[in-house]
């Protein structure tokens, strides 16, 4: 469905996307995952042929920069960073998708409604809250029924309650036969939309493999800060059982494995402890 | 959800569709038409120009249709500052702004192509423009019908459809700056040089040429008629049937050279301002390596 290979992407000197090749069939869910400027975005980008690259890229058959039309028109974006005609309603953004891709404005309108927007079809896009434009970029991204969904960054923007919402709407789509790349410096997100995990690194690949398998593979930690009434007591049955941890101002820092943090708190919960809160501080 | 039913590749036509085009330039219409700064400009060239009608009235009193004359040499006068203007900042904003704001991202991740693109937001830059040049006209014309002023019609829509040339020949050339620059405040910034270029320096740097270098009068009147101002105020003249005596010894070599042609070659070149910058801008905007 989508192949991409050696992409090379240099701005002058710098190599933002170093010799990356991979292979998304129809069904499969893969992500990319990085921290900030691991080049994901940039290989959004290059699928989209918005900027020259080195190397291959081919959606459903059609190389990008000979036939992109036709490779662009199987595929359904939704970007990382908003951004619509402030001044066009609902309706008028519709319209424009829908003729851009030879779609009846009737079936622009089903998506927007599938999505919980019909309600607002007369409204300006500027006059919509976050989740409601992630909503209307979903709708546009899903109006020709694309053969590959390209997610960047897709719940970024958004507080926790859009965001849970928008992963109900992605998650669904899973059960189609489409194929979807998504890009995300979320583990959870990762965990939930894909069945693939590309890490990203200054530009490289340097991991695949499953979603949960990830925080281990990377050695990947997080700190809790666990709120116990006997801190000291707590401090030392924990660091006992092979944690490390330590007394704060009003609790206790634990250092876990990223995906391992339930066991700090099964093995205070089994020595009889109350725990109070938990926040993850890193 | 529906099943997945993506158009066959070979249905979508790679060439440059004028359904695209129009779709986007459609779009670009109605943008451009809630943008306060076509109001503004349009606005206060309607105000200025209404002014300038107004005083015909009272000199048909004095010297008949032959008022005309002058009050057209204002408003030609008018619109060689205003319409330049209004055309280079309108084009410069369109580019680098959608490029900073995202929306060029957006519509380039549709199924077209960018030269789809730039001729869609060139065409409805156009049609924007032929609103605020024709509303700024139409209202001064329908204020000196109203008040019986020495105005005639033809040499009103005359100056109207030339001026709306020279405005299309300058959202042209806005456009051009606007590919190169990231943002759109620079390409602003631009547009101001190129206006300042074409309606201050371009006709005193003309004079000063032919005074220090004494150049050709055939040179002169070329160089005069590649600054699309100057073709356009060379334009209405030929046009409406007045002389080029205003140009000294160039005017006469044009009209001995040209003849009655010399209107032809005015217009022409005020044409090709109209068509080359964007065929250019264009093919920059598809070799752009960032877009």
């Amino acid at each position: 469905m989508i192949r991409v290979d050696h992409l090379t992407k240099r701005y002058g000197d710098v190599v933002v996307v170093d010799d990356v090749s991979f292979e998304v069939a129809a069904g499969e869910a893969v992500a990319f995952w990085g921290p900030n400027g691991a080049g994901k975005s940039t290989i959004v980008r290059c699928i989209l042929g918005l900027v020259p690259f080195e190397g291959t890229i081919e959606i459903g058959g059609n190389d990008i920069r000979r036939r992109g039309k036709a490779a662009r028109d199987a595929l359904g974006y939704v970007p990382q960073q908003l951004a619509f005609y402030d001044d066009l309603t609902i309706a008028e953004t519709v319209d424009l998708s829908t003729r851009l891709r030879r779609v009846a404005l009737e079936r622009g309108r089903d998506k927007v409604g599938e999505l919980g927007l019909a309600d607002h079809w007369d409204k300006p896009v500027g006059a919509l809250s976050g989740g409601m434009k992630q909503r209307l970029a979903i709708a546009l991204a899903l109006v020709a029924d694309p053969s590959v969904l390209l997610l960047d960054e897709p719940t970024s923007s958004l507080d926790v309650a859009a965001r849970e919402s928008v992963l109900e709407v992605f998650e669904k789509l899973r059960d189609d036969r489409r194929a979807i790349v998504l890009t995300s410096h979320n583990l959870d997100e990762v965990g939930v939309l894909a069945e693939r995990v590309i890490a990203m690194e200054a530009g490289s690949m340097v991991l695949e493999c499953e979603p949960s398998e990830l925080p281990e593979r990377l050695g990947l930690r997080a700190v809790l800060h666990v709120l116990v009434r006997d801190v000291p007591s707590a401090v030392e049955l924990l660091n006992g059982a092979g944690f490390t941890a330590r007394e704060n101002s009003h609790g206790l820092l634990v250092d876990v494995p990223a995906g391992g943090k339930g066991r700090a708190l099964t093995t205070l919960h089994d020595a009889g402890f109350e725990v109070l809160d938990v926040d993850v501080w890193r | 959800m529906s099943a997945v039913t993506s158009t066959p590749a070979a249905a979508l036509p790679e060439r440059t569709e004028l359904r695209v085009v129009r779709a986007l330039a459609a779009k670009e219409l109605r943008d451009a038409l809630r943008d306060r700064w076509l109001w503004l400009y349009g606005a206060s060239f309607a105000v200025v120009a209404t002014g300038i009608t107004s005083l015909a009235v009272s000199d048909a009193e004095n010297v008949g249709f032959e008022g005309f004359g002058r009050t057209a040499a204002s408003l030609v006068a008018l619109a060689q500052l205003v319409v330049p203007l209004m055309g280079l900042t309108i084009g410069a904003r369109s580019v680098a702004g959608q490029r900073e704001r995202g929306t060029l991202a957006f519509l380039l991740s549709h199924p077209v192509n960018a030269t789809e693109v730039y001729l869609g937001i060139y065409l409805g830059n156009m049609a924007a423009l032929l609103v605020a040049v024709a509303g700024g006209f139409g209202v001064a014309g329908l204020v000196a019908f109203l008040r019986d002023a020495a105005v005639d019609g033809v040499d009103l829509l005359t100056i109207t459809a030339l001026a709306w040339l020279l405005s299309v020949a300058m959202v042209g050339a806005g456009m051009f700056v606007s590919v190169f620059a990231r943002r759109s405040s620079t390409a602003m910034g631009l547009a101001l040089v190129l206006w300042l270029g074409f309606v201050l320096l371009g006709n005193l740097g003309l004079m000063g040429t032919s005074v220090a270098t004494r150049v050709g009068d055939a040179t002169l009147f070329f160089a005069a008629v590649a600054n699309p101002v100057e073709a356009f105020r060379l334009s209405t003249i030929t046009v409406l049937g007045g002389s080029l005596d205003v140009l000294g010894p160039v005017g006469t070599y044009a009209v001995d050279r040209f003849g009655d042609g010399v209107r032809i070659v005015t217009v022409a070149a005020l044409l090709v301002w109209a068509v080359l910058p964007p065929a250019i801008g264009a093919l920059v905007f598809r070799r752009s390596p960032d877009r």
